[in-house]
């Protein structure tokens, strides 16, 4: 992708979330205010981009599983188990090595799970999911034992709460992963095959793609970013809260991806639209609370918010905003993607 | 045989299979009175869930009934707070509101074409946010017709209550088993189910099957919601957090397809009532701790999951 066609591509997120950051600095005019104080920069934009980073993170696996046809429910209940698992083999004393091994294990396991039932026993994915994401909290429960498990190690904490030459670790962890998934799908041709999956499974079968390896993998990739996320989570509140660690956020991260622009049908991806989604969730998020809208409002400013967005984005609506913004031809609006809009 | 009653049987049998070993353990298990009591205090899920399979049958999914409960619940509490209406009017206003909200949902999907997932998403928040914005704090309902309601019970054999709420639940099955068996409606939602484009040249009106199926889930949200704040005594916006998901499993355990078009309404019963028997169990035996309820339901899951894919295989190679 070159870079007129990248921003091209990115143009509407940008907009949007340009959008977002005049509408909430016309409230809250400080917005943009960044200091240096005591090593660590310190200021509304980058307490977005720390707060935002489950989403964020989940948001990159989940735009590869949906790129797929497919969806992720599990992976906030994913975020719990992999937090409870890293702050019991803290607490067990097994050292902070040990607890990112396990943590990341166990999302890998939970995405292997996920994806063989998908590819292997041909279950829609978004049933396939739920399985993980009803049991996942209860297991994440049998691990913490019910209560929410606390732990005191500096070192992991720093995970949640540090700073990397003045910026949060959280925001360091989202970008360094975001980074890596994205040359491992653009610089290789594995975002290609993952596309090809996600507009047609059978003729990428046919077609010499081995559709099932891909799948768990992409599964796995999902999985993964939800350990990290659940990692990140664990470590700022220095405890594992099976309850309510992730709660919802698999929603947030599908709607970081659907605003990102990318299709629940599947196809054609980009990772930093996905990103950029999750930005203006988080915007938005803080935006309401710097806005000094009393907190009861926030859903439905964000609800409000979520449908515009959407149906400025909306299959139907699309064609005819092309026809006004653009001269050029653009018969593309696929008439199958309306059909199957379901 | 009728191989896609399949599933249907399959969740009788493993119901009944349940229960027998249930009441192996505890013969007590085996009364009307601990019937009642599923009854009742599963009453507000059966009635969503009904809802919910229509909505699923049709190929759709709606995320966002769990917060109409609990928008509900507040609605009614401040109303009945505030105002000196009688319940039954707030009851009918409350009705009419989470009917066209569903059907506004409806009309969102079909219109702009939006995956269900996501509008109902939406809808989650915007119901969840309206309850929100009447108030943060948990209301109580004081009300002589509320208590009235509460001690309506119908005696059973054994001295089990079938209480108003149970009943509510047991009379919303029926009608919903009339609306999807026996209906041109409950044809046409069938027919959606398996395919939006097959639907539309069979000569089904698409939009308004969609908007309907909606408003139907709307309303048995809002029907909830009266039970739930009966059964509570109470408002409360943070309420019923996740109970969409629960419908959504009742629904899967009870039988039908999630991917549209195959299932029975009375299966959904059998559903709702098997995940009340795994929390009877639970609290009859008093050692295994709440969050086993989860993963037991997870299980459940998967196994109806495997099963319902199997039985298509079978059916496919016929």
């Amino acid at each position: 992708m070159t870079g007129a066609t990248l921003l091209r591509r990115i143009a509407p997120q940008l907009l949007t979330l340009a959008a977002v950051i005049v509408l909430v600095s016309i409230y809250y005019p400080a917005f943009y205010q960044i200091v240096y104080v005591n090593d660590r920069l310190v200021g509304i934009p980058i307490d977005v981009i720390k707060r935002g980073a489950p989403v964020a993170l989940l948001a990159i696996g989940m735009t590869l599983v949906i790129a797929t046809r497919g969806i992720d429910l599990s992976v906030g209940a994913v975020m719990a188990i992999c937090g409870a698992s890293a702050a019991w083999s803290i607490d067990q004393g097994y050292g902070i090595g040990a607890a990112l091994g396990l943590a990341g294990a166990a999302g890998l396991v939970c995405g292997l799970w996920n994806g063989v039932l998908v590819a292997f026993f041909g279950i829609q994915p978004i049933v396939a999911t739920l399985i993980l994401m009803v049991a996942g909290r209860g297991i994440a429960q049998l691990i913490t034992g019910g209560t929410i498990l606390t732990f005191d190690s500096d070192t992991f904490s720093f995970l949640g709460s540090g700073t990397l030459l003045g910026v949060p670790v959280p925001t360091v962890i989202w970008i360094l992963t975001g980074i890596g998934f994205g040359l491992l799908v653009r610089r290789t041709a594995l975002g290609l095959l993952v596309e090809s999956i996600g507009v047609n499974l059978r003729a990428s079968t046919l077609a010499g793609i081995n559709s099932r390896v891909l799948l768990v993998a992409v599964y796995m990739g999902s999985g993964f970013c939800a350990a990290l996320a659940g990692v990140i989570a664990t470590a700022d509140i220095r405890g594992a809260d099976a309850n309510n660690a992730g709660l919802w956020l698999e929603l947030d991260a599908i709607l970081a991806v659907v605003i990102g622009g990318n299709s629940l049908l599947g196809g054609r991806f980009s990772i930093l639209a996905s990103l950029l989604g999750a930005m203006i969730i988080q915007t938005i998020n803080t935006g309401i609370l710097l806005a000094g809208f009393p907190s009861e409002f926030n859903l439905v400013i964000k609800a409000v918010l979520v449908i515009v967005i959407l149906v400025l984005q909306s299959p139907r609506i699309v064609p005819y905003l092309e026809l006004l913004t653009t001269r050029r031809q653009r018969v593309k609006a696929p008439a199958t993607k309306m059909e199957a809009g379901k | 045989m009728n191989i896609r009653a399949l599933p249907l049987y399959a969740t009788i049998a493993i119901f009944l299979l349940a229960y027998l070993v249930c009441y192996l353990q505890f013969p007590a298990m085996l009364s009307t009175r601990v019937i009642g009591n599923l009854l009742t205090d599963n009453a507000y899920l059966g009635i969503v869930a009904v809802g919910m399979t229509v909505v699923i049958i049709s190929g759709g999914i709606d995320l966002s009934v769990g917060s109409v409960i609990a928008f509900s619940g507040v609605f009614i509490a401040v109303l009945l707070r505030e105002t000196g209406l009688h319940p039954l009017a707030v009851f009918a206003l409350l009705l009419a509101i989470t009917t066209l909200f569903g059907a506004a949902m409806g009309g969102m999907i079909h219109l702009l074409a939006m995956p269900p997932f996501i509008v109902t998403l939406a809808g989650m928040f915007l119901a969840r946010g309206a309850g929100y914005m009447l108030t943060i704090d948990s209301v109580p309902i004081d009300h002589a017709f509320y208590e009235t309601m509460q001690r309506a019970y119908y005696l059973m054999p054994g001295k089990g209550r079938l209480t108003l709420l149970g009943g509510t639940m047991v009379a919303s099955v029926i009608l919903g088993m009339i609306l999807l068996h026996r209906t041109k409606f409950g044809t046409n939602v069938y027919a959606l189910g398996g395919g939006e484009a097959t639907a539309r040249l069979m000569g089904v009106a698409v939009g308004r099957t969609t908007v309907l199926i909606y408003a139907f889930s709307g309303l048995m949200a809002g029907l909830a919601g009266i039970v739930f704040s009966v059964y509570t005594s109470a408002g409360y916006p943070l309420a019923t957090v996740g109970v969409e998901l629960n419908a959504i499993a009742a629904v899967v355990i009870g039988g039908t397809l999630l991917t549209g078009g195959s299932g029975y309404m009375f299966g959904t019963l059998i559903g709702v009532l098997t995940m009340g028997l795994i929390q009877t169990y639970i609290v009859f035996d008093g050692t295994l701790s709440s969050w086993w309820t989860k993963i037991v339901i997870g299980a459940l899951l998967l196994m109806f999951i495997l099963l319902q894919k199997g039985l298509l295989r079978l059916r496919l190679s016929h």
